[in-house]
C-alpha cells in the first residue's frame, strides 16, 4: 500500500487547513521559482521521465503533450486550459482536489503554463460545482494576494494570469475542443481535428488542455523527481492516482493509491470489501461510464492500470472511477441508464451519435423489459459498431462501448430475460 | 433535447447594481473583443437573481456582450443548468439519477419528490415553493445517492432523510448540506484508511459545507450584496496584460463591501458555530418569503430590486448599465455618438431609453478628463466631396461592411484616412464596432497614402480587376 509520505494530495479529505498557509505547511509553493528557473526543457524532460499519463481518461503522456506547443511565439499568445468539467459518471476525484487541495492545482498551473510558454491559464469548472468554484476562487485570490500568481509570479520573473471560468451542465464540454468552444461563449460542440489545439485552440491560439489531476501532480513530481513518480506502478503506467470508488462496496470513497494496485487490494484496504462479500460481486465498471463493464469474477485479480484493463479485460482505466455492482443490480438497467445519459448529453452535431444514442437507448429500453427478440441483440451490437468511430468526438464511442461490454459479458442475462418474457406470454 | 422559452415572460430584466458590477468584472477575464466568453457566467448570474432565465435577460446579456440575441439564446438552450421556465420559489431540487446514484437508491429519492413535490419534473408544487428534476451525474459518486438543492450538494441520502429535508425546506429552514450519514467528505465511512495523521485540527465541516454554512445562501436568490466581489487579476499583483485590460474596461479593483450578513457569517465561521448561522439564514429567508408574497405575480418573475418600491435604485442601476454597455469609446464622441448610444436602449420601454442616454452622457464628462484613452476624433465630412466617394474597399482590410461603417462615420476619401494621426487612429479604432485593431493591423493609413497619391497597391490592383468584390 502507498505510504502517506508518498501521497501527493495530503489534504484530499479536507481535514487539514485548506488555506494557503496550510498548503505551504504541507510543502506546496515551496521555492516554486527555483523549479521554474531550471527552464522549460528541464520541466518537460522531467515530466516525460515521470511517465505521467493524462488523468482525464485517454491516458496520453502529459510531457509529450506539452512538447507539442510552439517553442517560439509567432505573435499569438499561448494558453493553458485546465479541464475541470468533471462529468463522467462515476468520477468525483477532481472535485476533492479543487475544494480541499486547490493550491496543488494553482501551483501546477503556473509551472505548466511556464513550460508551454503561456502567460494565461483558464480553469473551466463544471457549473454544478458551485462551492468548489468558490473554494477554488478563494484560493486563487489568496495566491494573487501573496504574489504567487500575477506579475512576476512567485518571484520567478514570469507574468502569469489564472482565471476561473465555468460551464452550465453539459457533459460534452469535457471534450477538449467542445470545452474551448464553450470557453469562447458558444454551444459546446466539438471541433474537427486537425488543427489540434496545440496549433489553433482557444481564440485560434496555441492551447493545451489538461485534466485537473494531471496538472495538480506536477509540482510534487518536479520537487521529488520524475524517477520518484515513475517508481510507482508498472512500466508505462507510472505514478499515483486518485481512485473514486462508488456503488456496492461497504465504504465508497475517493483515495489516492499507487497505479497497478490490484482491484482486490483497493477494495479491501479502503472500501471495506464488497457489499455481501466477493461472491456477491456481479460486475465492475473500472474507469467511468465510457468503458465497458467487466464480469465480477474477472475483476478480483485485475490490476488497476491502463494497459492491464485494456489489454487483458477489454475495458479501460479511464478516469479510475470504479463503479461496483453486486448481484442485486439489474445490469441491463444499469447500462440502459448510461445509454440514457449519452442520449441526453449528445450535442447533436453528428448524425450517427445524435440518432444512434436515441436508437440504442430505445432498444436497451426493450431489453430491460425483455420485450425483444434474440436477433435484436446482434442488431444492437451492429449499430454500436456503426456509431463508434464515425463521429467528430469520442462521445459516440463512449456511448457504444458500455453496450458492447454488456453484450460481450452478459449476453446470457439478456437472453434469459427475453426467454422469460416469452415464457410468461406463452403461459398466459 | 428540445428546450424552448417559457410562454409567459416578464416585461424586463436588469441586473442589480452589485450584480452589474460583478458582471463587468467577469468580462475583464477575457481578451479584448472576446467578451462573449463571459456569456455563461452572466446568464448564470441572471438565473441566480431571478430563479430562471427569462427572454429579457437573454436579450439584455446579448446587448451587454455585443452578441446577437440568437447566439445567447442558443447558449441558454444548450446548457441544461439554465432553467427556461419558472421554478419553485424556495428551491429547485435536482436529483442525480445516473448509474452510480441509481444503483444506490436514486429512484427512491425521485419517488419522494413525486410524492412530496409534484408528479412530474419541472412542475411546481401546489404551494409554489418547490420543483424538482432528474439530472445527469453531478460528480459526487462516492457519496451516492445525492441531490443538489440550490447551490449545495446533499449527499449520502436515504429516502427518509431526503423527505425530512424537503419538509424542512418547505418550513423555511435550510438543513446543513453535505453527507447526511456522518461522513466528513469523501473518505471511507468506517474511518480513515490513509492520511490518518492529517485528521487532527479539522474544521467542523468540509470545504463545501463550511462555505454553505458561512454564507448561508444555499437557496437564497442572489441580490448581489452578499457575494465577495474580487478581481485580483486587476489588483496589486496584476500582470501588464490584465492591468491594461482592466484599464480599458474602466475597471477598478474596488471591493464591494460585504453585507452585514456576510460579515457576521464570516465572524461566526471562526467559531464554526453553525447553529447561529442557521438562525440568521432563517431570518433572511423569512424576509425573502415576505418579499415574494408582496409580488402580486406570486411566482417570482421580477427581481427583488424591480419589485417596484425602490424605483430610484432601479434607475441608478440602469444608468450604470448604459455606462457598462459602452465602456470608454463612445463617450468621447459628439452629439452624434451620444445619439447612437441612445438608439440602443437598455430596456424596451422609452423611460429606460432616456435613462440610457442620460447614463451615456454621464461617463462622457468623466472620460473627457482622460482623452488619451479615447484618442482624438479626426475631421469628418457630412457627405463625399463632389458627391462621389473613393472606393475605400481598395484598402486591404476594408470590406463592404466596413466601408459602410466608415461612410457613416464621415470618411469618404483616401486622403482623409491618409491624414490620420496616431491619436486619431486610436479614436477610429475604438469606434469601429466589432472590428477593433483592424486599422493598424492592415496599415490603412499607409495604404491610403499610396492610393491618395494615385498609386496602386497589390491589393487595390486586384480590386480593380474585379477579383475581390
Amino acid at each position: 500500500m502507498l505510504q502517506d509520505s508518498d501521497r501527493i494530495f495530503t489534504n484530499i479529505y479536507g481535514m487539514h487547513e485548506r488555506t494557503l498557509k496550510g498548503a505551504q505547511a504541507r510543502g506546496h509553493w515551496d521555492n516554486t521559482a527555483d523549479l521554474i528557473k531550471k527552464g522549460r526543457d528541464w520541466i518537460i524532460e522531467e515530466m516525460k521521465a515521470s511517465g505521467l499519463r493524462g488523468r482525464g481518461g485517454a491516458g496520453f503522456p502529459t510531457g509529450l503533450k506539452w512538447s507539442f506547443m510552439p517553442k517560439e511565439s509567432d505573435g499569438r499568445p499561448a494558453y493553458l486550459v485546465v479541464n475541470a468539467d468533471e462529468s463522467e459518471p462515476g468520477t468525483c476525484k477532481d472535485r476533492e482536489i479543487m475544494r480541499h487541495d486547490p493550491h496543488t492545482l494553482i501551483e501546477g498551473c503556473l509551472i505548466a503554463s511556464f513550460a508551454m510558454n503561456a502567460h494565461t491559464c483558464y480553469i473551466y469548472i463544471r457549473g454544478e460545482y458551485i462551492r468548489e468554484r468558490e473554494a477554488l476562487q478563494a484560493a486563487i485570490d489568496e495566491a494573487y494576494d501573496a504574489g504567487l500568481v500575477g506579475k512576476n509570479a512567485a518571484g520567478s520573473g514570469w507574468d502569469f494570469d489564472i482565471f476561473l471560468a465555468h460551464g452550465a451542465g453539459a457533459y460534452i464540454c469535457g471534450e477538449e475542443t467542445a470545452l474551448l468552444e464553450s470557453l469562447e461563449g458558444k454551444k459546446g460542440m466539438p471541433r474537427m481535428k486537425p488543427p489540434f489545439p496545440a496549433g489553433a485552440g482557444l481564440y485560434g491560439c496555441p492551447t493545451t488542455v489538461n485534466n485537473v489531476e494531471s496538472i495538480a501532480v506536477v509540482p510534487t513530481i518536479l520537487r521529488r523527481g520524475g524517477s520518484w513518480f515513475a517508481s510507482f506502478g508498472r512500466q508505462n503506467n507510472a505514478g499515483t492516482k486518485l481512485f473514486a470508488v462508488s456503488g456496492h462496496v461497504n465504504n465508497p470513497c475517493v483515495v489516492e493509491e499507487a497505479m497497478s494496485i490490484s482491484f482486490e487490494e483497493l477494495i479491501e484496504k479502503h472500501c471495506g470489501g464488497i457489499r455481501g462479500g466477493w461472491d456477491n460481486l456481479l460486475a465492475v465498471i473500472p474507469g467511468g461510464s465510457s468503458v465497458p463493464c467487466v464480469r465480477g469474477e474477472n475483476m478480483k485479480d485485475a490490476i488497476m492500470d491502463f494497459d492491464y484493463l485494456r489489454g487483458e479485460l477489454g475495458s479501460g482505466l479511464g478516469t479510475a472511477a470504479v463503479i461496483v455492482m453486486d448481484k442485486s443490480t439489474d445490469i441491463i438497467k444499469a447500462i440502459w441508464r448510461l445509454s440514457k445519459f449519452y442520449k441526453h448529453e449528445s450535442c447533436g452535431q453528428c448524425t450517427p451519435c445524435r440518432e444512434g444514442t436515441g436508437w440504442m437507448m430505445r432498444v436497451m429500453d426493450r431489453l430491460v423489459k425483455g420485450e425483444a427478440s434474440v436477433e435484436e441483440i446482434d442488431m444492437l451490437f451492429d449499430v454500436t459498431k456503426q456509431v463508434e468511430g464515425h463521429t467528430i468526438c469520442a462521445l459516440g464511442d463512449a456511448a457504444a462501448w458500455p453496450i458492447q461490454g454488456l453484450i460481450r459479458n452478459f449476453r446470457d442475462v439478456i437472453e434469459d430475460r427475453i426467454a422469460g418474457k416469452r415464457g410468461a406470454i406463452a403461459a398466459e | 433535447m428540445l428546450r424552448r422559452l417559457y410562454h409567459d415572460q416578464p416585461e424586463s430584466f436588469a441586473f442589480t447594481e452589485a450584480n452589474q458590477k460583478w458582471a463587468e468584472g467577469q468580462i475583464t477575464k477575457y481578451p479584448e473583443g472576446r467578451q462573449a466568453s463571459a456569456v455563461i457566467p452572466l446568464l448564470w448570474r441572471a438565473q441566480e437573481q431571478e430563479g430562471w432565465v427569462t427572454r429579457p435577460a437573454i436579450e439584455h446579456i446579448a446587448k451587454m456582450l455585443g452578441m446577437a440575441d440568437i447566439r445567447v439564446m442558443e447558449v441558454a438552450s444548450f446548457y441544461f443548468m439554465f432553467q427556461l421556465q419558472p421554478v419553485g420559489s424556495v428551491a429547485h431540487i435536482q436529483v442525480c439519477g445516473t448509474t452510480s446514484c441509481m444503483i444506490c437508491g436514486a429512484e427512491d429519492l425521485m419517488a419522494v419528490c413525486k410524492e412530496k413535490i409534484a408528479a412530474k419534473p419541472h412542475e411546481i408544487s401546489e404551494d409554489g415553493k418547490l420543483s424538482w428534476e432528474e439530472v445527469e451525474c453531478l460528480g459526487s459518486c462516492a457519496n451516492a445517492p445525492m441531490a443538489q438543492i440550490g447551490k449545495d450538494y446533499y449527499e449520502d441520502l436515504t429516502a427518509e432523510r431526503f423527505g425530512e429535508i424537503i419538509e424542512e425546506l418547505r418550513a423555511g429552514k435550510v438543513p446543513v448540506p453535505g453527507p447526511q450519514n456522518g461522513r466528513y467528505a469523501a473518505e471511507p465511512l468506517s474511518g480513515l484508511t490513509s492520511l490518518t495523521e492529517h485528521e487532527s485540527g479539522k474544521t467542523k465541516y468540509n470545504a463545501s459545507v463550511q462555505l454553505a454554512t458561512d454564507l448561508g445562501d444555499t437557496v437564497k436568490r442572489i441580490d448581489g450584496t452578499e457575494v465577495p466581489l474580487l478581481t485580483p487579476w486587476a489588483g496589486k499583483n496584476a500582470t501588464p496584460t490584465s492591468r491594461a485590460r482592466a484599464d480599458a474596461a474602466g475597471w477598478e479593483n474596488t471591493e464591494v463591501s460585504a453585507s452585514p450578513a456576510k460579515k457576521k457569517a464570516a465572524a461566526k465561521a471562526a467559531e464554526a458555530d453553525h447553529e447561529k448561522v442557521d438562525g440568521a439564514g432563517d431570518a433572511e429567508r423569512a424576509a425573502d418569503a415576505g418579499k415574494s408574497s408582496d409580488d402580486t405575480k406570486g411566482q417570482a418573475t421580477a427581481p427583488a430590486g424591480a419589485a417596484g418600491a425602490d424605483a430610484s435604485a432601479r434607475d441608478g442601476g440602469k444608468a450604470s448599465e448604459a455606462k457598462g454597455d459602452k465602456p470608454g469609446p463612445k463617450a468621447g464622441g459628439d452629439a452624434d455618438t451620444a445619439g447612437r448610444a441612445s438608439e440602443q436602449p437598455v430596456d424596451a420601454d422609452t423611460e429606460a431609453a432616456k435613462d440610457g442616454a442620460a447614463g451615456a452622457s454621464g461617463p462622457k464628462g468623466a472620460k473627457d478628463e482622460v482623452p488619451a484613452a479615447v484618442g482624438e476624433k479626426p475631421g469628418t465630412l457630412a457627405s463625399p466631396r463632389g458627391g462621389k466617394a473613393d472606393n475605400l474597399k481598395a484598402i486591404k482590410g476594408v470590406g463592404p461592411k466596413l466601408e459602410e461603417l466608415l461612410h457613416s462615420m464621415g470618411f469618404y476619401h483616401f486622403d482623409q484616412i491618409a491624414r490620420w494621426t496616431e491619436a486619431e487612429v486610436d479614436w477610429v479604432d475604438d469606434n469601429l464596432e466589432g472590428f477593433r485593431g483592424r486599422v493598424r493591423r492592415d496599415d490603412w493609413v499607409g495604404q491610403a497614402k499610396t492610393l491618395a497619391s494615385g498609386g496602386e497597391t497589390e491589393f487595390s490592383g486586384r480590386v480593380k480587376k474585379g477579383d475581390v468584390y
